[in-house]
């Protein structure tokens, strides 16, 4: 029996996996000493989960335990990385190179830092959503202390060429961040391989708990260090001060060891139902995949539907199916995203689509049922849309001379 | 965000959804919105020639439930009444029918737009002079 509603929006947020609270359980009541009590055992009992947790999340990213400072999600990490980097790193430069679809917890971060007196260069992307590497190039400045490029976007699931990335930014020695919070667990990454100095992620994303995340933060060739943004104990070798969240931490680990052992196996699943789902869905006319279909997550699809609003669409079915829509219309700015924006994507476009985001627990018949109802839905509302009679009817409609408001 | 039940009844239920000859004078096409803010709501009306009366009201809305539910209320709210009686539909009645929440109101204000539309294109197409509407609706 299919179960409603179902929950397509994995790129928000994931559900816990049960073995993932099972690990935390005991650290709420048994377990409860505070990891910087060094004198007692309650607090060695804390510590040594603490540390364990602290392998299990650096083997799954090829780091050492010693690299990863425990923050309360992606968004302090990001916060972390780029304001603790340019203070640091003041003396240097000033200068910090980003691009325009960053989530906003790195966007805003940088608007921050402008402030501050920081110079910022946005890059663009592509059509794909993918940086070109000879903008990056010609981007570095004497005065550049730090690239910040996403792993792999949250609305598109594209991944950018981060080898590339670094190995141009080393030979300019410049320092790398990466937002990873939508690919750690996901897709393999190693952060020597793909020559990342500081990373960002988070356990919610990886059928963690919420409220938990980390940034890595290399220590060897070179070793990078970050101004701590909260004053207090000085944990986290003084990066990041703050009692420990010991029950989120442990499911943290375990998330890790989770995506770690099954990785593998949940990205060749989820491919292949991703793929149907797009593919079946791409039979109805007028329907684009937003962002590249080659170097992308997994899980993630993009689609819009041209003449039906995300809004509107989704409407037809979130009462049994969760998604969400680069439609902005809820918003007061009444903006579309701007990441689809980005791609070079109409409005028109940006307002007709719809993310999909499968995951762990993700079902064939869910799948089944997702197609079925968003053509019906698509069909329904381009019946009553004047755009889509107008399309049938073959009216350019660059050339309609629409009421701004 | 939740939706009001008449919002839910009107997006699943529409009233009226289609098309009217618009080539035909007593036929008052209003076509407001623009794709790119994301909604475009098409409105019809056709009137009786000899009563004044509106006898038959179509609409097309690309857009959120909102929009939708805004459209498909308007053209219920026009048939039936006269042509100068339908521009005295305020948005604000279709606010407070459909319970719209403040970000919404702009799909309201498209309806009222759409009507008022469609009525200058009817009078224009029968010689009568464009009505200005005070205090623009036009944001």
């Amino acid at each position: 029996m299919l179960k409603l509603p179902i929950y397509l929006d994995h790129n928000a947020t994931t559900p816990c996996d049960p073995r993932v609270v099972e690990a935390m359980v005991p650290y709420f009541t048994n377990t409860y000493g505070n990891a910087a009590s060094r004198n007692h055992p309650f607090g060695w009992q804390a510590e040594a989960a603490v540390d364990y947790a602290r392998e299990q999340i650096a083997k799954l990213i090829g780091a050492d335990a010693k690299e990863i400072i425990f923050t309360s999600g992606a968004t302090e990490a990001d916060n972390l990385a780029l304001k603790g980097v340019f203070e640091m790193y003041r003396s240097k430069g000033n200068h910090i190179i980003t691009c325009n679809i960053e989530h906003k917890a790195v966007l805003d971060t940088c608007k921050h830092l402008e402030k501050e007196g920081a110079e910022i260069t946005y890059l663009k992307v592509n059509p794909d959503g993918l940086i070109d590497l000879k903008e990056l190039e010609a981007a570095f400045k004497p005065t550049t202390i730090l690239v910040a490029i996403m792993y792999a976007n949250n609305e598109i699931g594209t991944i950018m060429p981060m080898k590339e990335i670094s190995a141009l930014s080393r030979k300019k020695g410049v320092l790398v961040f990466s937002d990873a919070t939508q690919a750690v667990g996901k897709v393999p990454i190693d952060v020597n391989k793909d020559g990342i100095d500081l990373m960002a992620f988070s356990a919610h994303k990886m059928y963690g708990p919420k409220g938990v995340g980390a940034l890595y933060v290399r220590r060897k060739n070179p070793r990078v260090k970050v101004t701590a943004q909260m004053d207090g104990g000085g944990h986290e070798r003084g990066m990041r001060s703050g009692t420990l969240n010991v029950p989120g931490i442990v499911g943290f680990g375990k998330a890790c060891e989770l995506c770690m052992l099954e990785m593998d196996q949940d990205a060749k699943r989820l491919g292949i139902l991703r793929d149907k789902l797009e593919s079946s869905l791409l039979k109805l006319e007028e329907a684009y995949v937003n962002g590249s279909t080659q170097h992308r997550l997994p899980h993630v699809s993009n689609i819009s539907f041209k003449y039906v609003e995300g809004e509107g669409l989704m409407m037809g079915f979130n009462k049994d199916i969760a998604v969400s829509s680069g439609s902005a219309c809820t918003s007061a700015s009444l903006e579309p995203s701007y990441v689809l924006k980005a791609l070079g994507l109409g409005d028109d476009l940006a307002h007709s689509s719809l993310r999909f985001g499968l995951g762990r627990f993700t079902t064939e018949e869910q799948i089944d049922y997702t197609i079925e109802q968003v053509t019906k839905t698509v069909n329904r509302l381009r019946e009553m849309s004047p755009l889509w009679e107008m399309y049938k009817e073959g009216v350019n409609m660059n050339m309609v001379e629409w009421a701004h408001h | 965000m939740s939706y009001s039940e008449k919002v839910i009844d009107h997006y699943s239920n529409p009233k009226n959804v289609g098309t009217l000859d618009k080539s035909k004078q007593n036929v008052g096409t209003g076509l407001v919105g623009a794709p790119e803010c994301g909604d475009v709501m098409r409105l019809q009306i056709e009137v009786d020639e000899t009563t004044g009366i509106i006898k038959d009201a179509k609409f097309k809305t690309f857009g959120c439930g909102s929009a939708i539910a805004s459209s498909s209320l308007a053209t219920e709210w026009l048939k039936g009444k006269s042509v100068d009686d339908a521009v005295k539909i305020d948005n604000m009645d279709i606010v407070e029918e459909l319970s719209l929440p403040p970000v919404k109101i702009h799909c309201s204000v498209l309806a009222e737009d759409a009507i008022k539309a469609a009525v200058n294109d009817y009078r224009q197409k029968n010689g009568l002079p464009e009505l200005k509407f005070e205090g623009s609706v036009v944001h």
